[in-house]
């Protein structure tokens, strides 16, 4: 029988560290994006409740043990970290595992470097943004001392290498 | 010369550099220009366009003359202002605009045809023979003017761009700067205090003022420490803020690597965007010339900046200084410099009632008439009491009073307002929302009124954030009186210069009034005063004040030129930092990417997706080789396309079929579970948007195909027609273009290669499934845009890689291979199917022969448009297929005409879309728009193309070449 070998998009990179600061892809697991139907609110809190979760609202991430859900969109949230259940009645449910990047980008001075690429005001932002990272979207998530950000697949590297050399400027920078 | 005692630069820390070739010393914390004024060197560089020897005006970035270029490893900058370069080890400089030396300049010629070359020379004099301006007069003007040169070669240097945010942004940190920042600092406030210099304090840098008997510096210098501790506060140097711009956004330009020697990653700029709740304009002011006969000599400077050298560099631009002004400010430099050891010659006031109560001779109510000295300055004449006398000199500091700095007011069409007592223009209050101006900015001259407006700005600031400030208490200081005479010109028989930058004088502003070019904005074109870097920062009120004289009007009515961003210059690289070559757009990978790289296929970018064009063997010599191989490949065995560029859309919820008969022309809702339809999308106007397939996975939920020049646009109609027409209606859509690696896989041997992989299903034309390939559950179609039997495979991209490259192997064996996008091209030409070069965005469903496919038993986005008279009929350009009656090369882009009839625009018959070399048809094949073109089937057409050269007769005939009953497709 045949098996195919599964490959991340960013497979045989490994992560660097420059300025005190992190860049590494990670592997987010099952992601599936729910978009709740009309009038269908009460049903879905239902549906999340013993995932000890809340469907979040702009700029919001709800989070719970490795379980996340990540506002993402006008009446979309990305569930991050574990299948979704039958709740097809409920919400258009689209497994959205392959088709995102994710890195983390952690340390002191994390918000420095995406200064350099996100226009996007740090200090007010909740734990979940969607914008763009040079001309690229991106979905941006506050994670442990750092963030952690999903880019197109395809794009992968254009993210990685746009990041990193932001990430060598400011090293230059301390380094002056 | 150096001024023993005097100054802030590190005299333990010398610094070498070269300029012009010659290797000099200088100190750290040097700027160029101070560093060469030490060395005695006054001549620094030659105007623009007499070539006159220029030495230093200023000591800030508005300086005009002292442009020089700084030569690097693989650099070469012009138009550095050696006022704002910092010196550092081994720093070369060159001066500019000269030739063979700045000493021996052959071009200063141009000085004596001066009389020739007055303001819009160009447009009188080289008016005939009109040819000759573009390829003689312009290139020789071009040359023989102009400012600084580049390498030519490609800017490969580190450039930043970055964003910050504030609660306040404090422009300028002079006293007024320091005190607002200290006062929303203190309050908690996010702060950003941005100050061009690479040491904050501004005038206090160069002053000698006194705060609470203490020296000034010494408070700047307590106030910078308490900033620099507080985490709410970010200190900015050598950070010029350059526009204002809507929502409280602010262009800013950080100099990050100028003022060190290039090190590896360290960026030269950074271009800031900075956004802020609110913001405090201390920007201070900018003292001005006078002008008078012959007042450009090197060795002639605004007052206040000998007083910067002295104070803040400790060097005596001159052995014997005058001062010749029109207020009580200037006298401040004479009093220094005596201070200082350095002898005053005179002082020159024009204010007969002025004070002559000094330690130095003091002429009231006297001017300067004329000066001498060639490559720098040796005398002086004076007119005192109807007397001329000549005063022998070598440095002459002029002030004729300050301008407050308020062009970032006026960036949002704000206008200032001229205020007689001060003679100056102020800012007007209010002309950018939440901008707030203080200081010497606002017109306020005394250190003490700089402070205290600077505090009670930063209250109001916050006031408007919500924030309450406490007072911060303020040192006593310096409450002089600004006493001016206003002085704009001394009337001589010589050129008086305004613009030192662009060499405007006096006479050419009268010029342009006498030529009724009396409006400011028409004298600026006319003469180009305010054009060259500065800005006009140096001219516009003397040039204006002129003009006011020569038009008879006063100075508020003859107003001042728009200023625009930037403040002062910024390079297009920072601005574009990131941006160069690949870094311009994203790079979109296929998961194949690497597999076809292997295989040598050239990759060839398709909008941000980079394809493979073509799978070459060995022996294949050109492209077409390996593309008629791979066509013939597919027609006869098998051919593996990655087609995941194509935009994928999920379409989920009970109205999901309703809302696909809305977008699409054709019906939807009548597709069967496990069945796909070809699609028409229209935009509003009833235009083609674009085509493709829409699969239904299950009752509730397609999934479609979009083009991949489309997959965005697409997406954007489908959020926008389900905003704004159906919001009610349950339907959810999002790409999951990225999500799945879509594989073609089309030939006669199409289904036993897929039958080896996976337990394949008997699927019927225009079906789709569900599969498992292994342990992957992937998605299998039946549709084809080759004509061939053909297959798509869908996996999760994460399986995209490994699948293809089974699939390339098992189509080997099967005599089979990868195709690329040139092949796809052709097989599809060959079936008349159409892409983006066909559906442009000027044809309706029925110019390309679909106007069935807009249902009658429905409605859809674009169909009541699309009936409009003059989208429907004979008239229109309609798809035919073209094929050239000798075999030929034809080409895309060729126009149409009837045999016979004159090749001109008006007899145009239609034009040319797409062309291939069919090796199924063993010849060039065309698509194109001909007039009424589908009842012309079987005409003959000349076809014509100028670039290209070809012009030959074509047949008219049905788009779809090959198999046209879709027998091979059906299988």
């Amino acid at each position: 029988m045949v098996e195919l070998i599964a490959k991340s998009a960013l497979a045989g990179q490994g992560p660097i560290t420059l300025a005190g600061l992190t860049l590494a892809e990670v592997d987010l697991g099952q992601v599936t994006s729910i978009a709740p139907y009309a009038g269908q609110e009460k049903a879905l809190a239902a549906a999340l409740k013993p995932l000890g979760l809340a469907f979040p609202k702009p700029n919001e991430l709800r989070a719970k043990g490795a379980v996340r859900l990540a506002w993402t969109g006008r009446g979309q949230a990305f569930l991050i970290g574990a299948a979704p259940g039958d709740w097809a009645e409920i919400a258009a449910l689209t497994d959205q595992s392959d088709g995102w990047a994710a890195l983390s980008l952690t340390g002191a001075g994390a918000e420095d470097v995406l200064a350099r690429l996100v226009p996007v005001d740090l200090r007010g932002m909740g734990a979940a943004a969607r914008s763009s990272l040079g001309h690229m979207g991106v979905i941006l998530m506050r994670h442990k001392d750092g963030f952690e950000l999903m880019v197109f697949r395809s794009m992968a590297r254009t993210a990685w290498h746009e990041i990193e050399a932001a990430m060598k400027m400011q090293a230059a920078r301390q380094a002056l | 010369m150096r001024v023993e005692g005097k100054g802030l630069v590190d005299r333990s820390a010398p610094v070498r550099f070269l300029f012009d070739g010659l290797a000099y010393q200088g100190f750290k914390g040097d700027t160029l220009a101070s560093a060469l004024l030490a060395n005695g060197v006054k001549l620094v560089g030659r105007s623009f366009k007499y070539h006159r020897p220029r030495g230093v005006l200023t000591a800030g970035s508005e300086e005009p003359n002292a442009l020089v270029e700084i030569i690097e490893e693989r650099q070469q900058t012009p138009n550095v202002r050696a006022t704002v370069q910092e010196i550092y080890e081994g720093m070369e400089a060159k001066s500019q605009n000269r030739w063979p030396s700045l000493k021996f300049d052959v071009m200063a010629v141009n000085d004596l045809a001066a009389p020739f070359l007055s303001a819009g020379f160009y447009y009188k004099t080289f008016m005939w023979p009109r040819a000759f301006w573009e390829r003689i007069y312009e290139p020789i003007i071009r040359r023989a003017a102009g400012l600084g040169s580049l390498s030519r070669r490609h800017d490969e240097a580190d450039y930043e761009k970055a964003f910050a945010f504030c609660d306040l942004l404090v422009i300028g940190a002079g006293p007024a700067g320091l005190a607002a920042a200290l006062q929303a600092g203190r309050a908690g406030a996010d702060v950003i205090l941005a100050d061009e210099n690479p040491v904050m304090g501004g005038r206090l840098l160069s002053d000698m003022a006194l705060m609470d008997g203490k020296p000034a510096l010494e408070w700047a210098r307590d106030v910078l420490d308490e900033l620099g501790g507080m985490p709410n506060v970010r200190l900015m140097t050598r950070t010029t803020v350059t526009g204002a711009y809507d929502g409280g956004t602010y262009g800013a330009l950080e100099r990050v690597g100028l003022h060190v020697a290039a090190m590896p990653d360290l960026p030269r700029e950074c271009f800031w965007r900075i956004v802020a709740g609110q913001t405090v304009l201390a920007a201070g002011a900018q003292e001005r010339m006078i002008a008078f006969s012959d007042n450009d000599r090197p060795g002639i400077m605004v007052a206040s900046a000998i007083r910067t050298y002295l104070n803040h560099y400790g060097v005596a631009p001159g052995k014997r200084v005058t001062i010749f002004a029109n207020n009580d400010d200037a006298r401040q430099t004479a009093r220094d410099l005596m201070a200082a050891g350095v002898e005053v010659a005179a002082i020159i006031d024009a204010r007969a009632d002025a004070s002559v109560l000094e330690d130095c001779p003091v002429y009231a109510g006297a001017v300067v008439v004329g000066t001498k000295g060639r490559l720098g300055l040796q005398a002086i004449t004076m007119l005192h009491r109807g007397a001329e006398i000549e005063i022998e000199t070598d440095c002459l500091g002029v002030s004729g009073g300050w301008n407050p700095l308020v062009h970032l007011t006026c960036h949002m069409n704000g206008r200032p307002v001229w205020d007689a007592a001060l003679a100056a223009f102020l800012p007007q209050a209010g002309a950018v929302p939440g901008l707030h101006v203080a200081g010497a900015a606002a017109g306020l001259f005394s250190t003490a009124r700089c402070l205290a407006s600077g505090a009670a700005v930063a209250v109001e600031a916050l006031g408007v954030l919500g924030r309450k400030a406490a007072p911060i208490g303020l040192p006593a200081a310096e409450e002089a009186d600004y006493d001016l005479l206003p002085l704009w010109e001394v009337k001589g028989k010589r050129r008086a210069w305004l613009d030192f930058a662009n060499d405007v004088t006096t006479k050419d502003v009268r010029l342009a009034a006498q030529e009724n070019f009396a409006s400011v904005e028409h004298m600026k074109r006319y003469t180009t005063q305010g054009m060259a870097p500065d800005q006009g920062k140096n001219s516009n009120m003397g040039a204006l004040a002129v003009l006011a004289d020569a038009t008879g009007r006063g100075i508020a009515q003859t107003g001042v030129t728009t200023f625009r961003p930037p403040f002062s210059p910024v390079s297009i690289a920072a601005m574009g930092a990131g941006g160069r070559a690949e870094g311009f757009a994203p790079q979109r990978y296929l998961t194949s990417h690497s597999a076809s790289v292997e295989r040598a296929a050239p990759m060839i970018e398709a909008g941000l997706w980079y394809r493979p064009s073509y799978f070459p063997r060995p022996g294949e010599v050109t492209w077409r080789e390996a593309c008629d191989r791979e066509v013939r490949m597919v027609r006869h065995t098998v051919g593996v396309c990655d087609v995941s560029t194509l935009g994928k859309i999920d379409i989920q919820g009970r109205d999901a079929a309703r809302f696909l008969d809305l977008v699409y022309t054709n019906m939807f809702s009548t597709l069967p579970v496990g069945r796909v339809r070809y699609g028409l999308m229209l935009r509003a106007d009833g235009h083609v948007l674009d085509d493709g397939t829409t699969a239904r996975l299950g009752e509730h939920h397609f999934v479609m195909t979009t083009t991949t020049a489309a997959a965005g646009a697409v997406m954007r109609h489908l959020d926008f027609v389900q905003q704004a027409y159906c919001a009610d209606w349950d339907v959810r859509t999002i790409s999951v273009t990225e999500n799945w690696a879509q594989f073609a896989v089309a030939g006669p041997k199409a289904k036993v290669l897929l039958e080896s992989l996976f337990d394949a299903p008997d699927l019927p034309f225009m079906g789709c499934t569900a599969v498992q390939i292994g342990r992957t559950g992937a998605r299998l179609f039946r549709i084809s845009f080759s004509g061939e039997q053909g297959y798509e495979v869908a996996v999760p991209a994460r399986y995209g890689e490994a699948l293809f490259r089974d699939l390339l192997a098992r189509a080997e064996t099967l005599g089979g291979g990868a195709y690329g996008l040139e092949a796809l091209n052709v097989l599809r030409i060959e079936k008349g199917f159409i892409t983006h070069a066909e559906i442009h965005g000027r044809v309706t469903a029925f110019d390309i022969g679909m106007g069935k496919m807009i249902s009658a038993k429905k409605d859809c986005i674009g169909k009541g448009a699309a009936a409009r008279p003059g989208l429907v009929g004979p008239a229109r350009d309609q798809l035919v297929g073209l094929r050239p009656v000798n075999d030929a090369q034809i080409s895309a882009g060729a126009h149409l005409f009837n045999p016979g009839e004159e090749v001109m625009r008006a007899n145009d018959q239609g034009y040319v879309t797409s062309v291939g070399y069919s090796p199924t048809m063993s010849g060039y094949l065309g698509l194109a728009f001909l007039r009424n073109g589908r009842a012309r089937h079987g005409e003959m057409v000349r076809l014509v193309d100028h670039l290209r050269g070809i012009d030959l007769l074509c047949e008219v005939c049905d788009p779809v070449f090959h198999d046209k009953e879709g027998v091979k497709l059906r299988g």
